[in-house]
């Protein structure tokens, strides 16, 4: 059984089924990391003080700029697609996933730092919001590349059979990559500059 | 925009290079101010509104949401009273007398 409206728009919605599904998830996303956000005032307020200047400002700079960067190839991915340039599109996403990659290593060495240095969760709140809401957001930016990479590859097959269901799939995997950017954008001022 | 309109969607790449420019200029200004050491209630205030306008700028241009379909903005409607009540929880808690603040 074939699944219905992957490309024409359902007359209900006005949308692909896919797009009003990914729109649904981010909702439901929305509200998942809304709940840690309030955690994390819930925290700051209650507590007799709030450590700074534990976080290295830096790193997170640079990983918001590899982060914001990979939402721009992202992007181009799928215009390279909408242009029916097949070539551009594995290039832009090849350097999302690169990038998403970069992201992490980065993330590892401020693990690692923090980790050597005795700031695990169990130290203070602060560490134990920290490492909640980035690993949370870590393991989204990995979902992300997953999803990034079968699309990339063995999923990409799609393109000679379909392409306009395959350019659809990729606008609804840019639009949970840049959702996961949006979430870093407002997580780099709350925990390292705040 | 339709499959295969170059011309247009040339357009919007022009748009989503200015988009990615001014959030990586949004973030070096974040920075910046951020080690002006301002009083905490304004640096949140500055901090959480470049955040916000960086979001903006993701979710209407890269997302699309500047263009989309009146069912994704009810959805985002009802996203946006729940997740407004969801931050409005602290402000209970630190209203209620019952609970003492700042205990160790």
């Amino acid at each position: 059984m074939d699944i219905p409206f992957t490309i024409a728009p359902h007359p209900e919605t006005g949308v692909f089924n896919a797009k009003a599904g990914i729109w649904l998830f981010l909702a439901s996303e929305v509200m998942l990391f809304g709940a840690l956000f309030t955690t994390y005032i819930l925290l700051r307020v209650g507590a007799p003080e709030w450590p700074h200047g534990e976080l290295d400002v830096a790193l997170a700079t640079l990983n918001t700029a590899v982060l914001i960067t990979s939402s721009i190839t992202m992007v181009m991915a799928w215009a390279s697609l909408m242009m029916k340039s097949f070539g551009k599109f594995r290039l832009y996403l090849g350097l999302t996933i690169v990038l998403g990659f970069g992201f992490l290593i980065i993330k590892y060495f401020e693990y690692s730092h923090h980790i050597r240095m005795g700031d695990v969760p169990s130290k203070n709140t602060f560490f134990a919001i920290y490492f909640t809401l980035t690993g949370l957001h870590g393991l989204h930016v990995i979902g992300g590349m997953i999803v990034n990479s079968y699309m990339w590859g063995p999923g990409s097959k799609m393109w000679k059979t379909e392409p306009a269901r395959f350019t659809n799939r990729i606008e609804v995997a840019g639009l949970y990559w840049h959702f996961v950017d949006l979430v870093w954008i407002f997580l780099f001022p709350v925990l390292y500059l705040l | 925009m339709d499959f295969g309109d170059t011309q247009a969607i040339k357009k919007h790449v022009r748009v989503y290079v200015t988009v990615f420019i001014t959030l990586l200029a949004l973030t070096l200004i974040t920075v910046a101010i951020s080690r002006l050491h301002l009083d905490v209630p304004l640096a949140i205030t500055v901090a959480l509104f470049i955040a916000v306008v960086k979001g903006s700028l993701v979710a209407s241009y890269f997302m699309h949401l500047i263009s989309e379909k009146k069912v994704i903005y009810a959805a985002l409607l009802l996203t946006v009273v729940f997740f407004a009540a969801l931050m409005s929880l602290p402000l209970l808690h630190h209203s209620n007398p019952i609970i003492e603040h700042n205990v160790p």
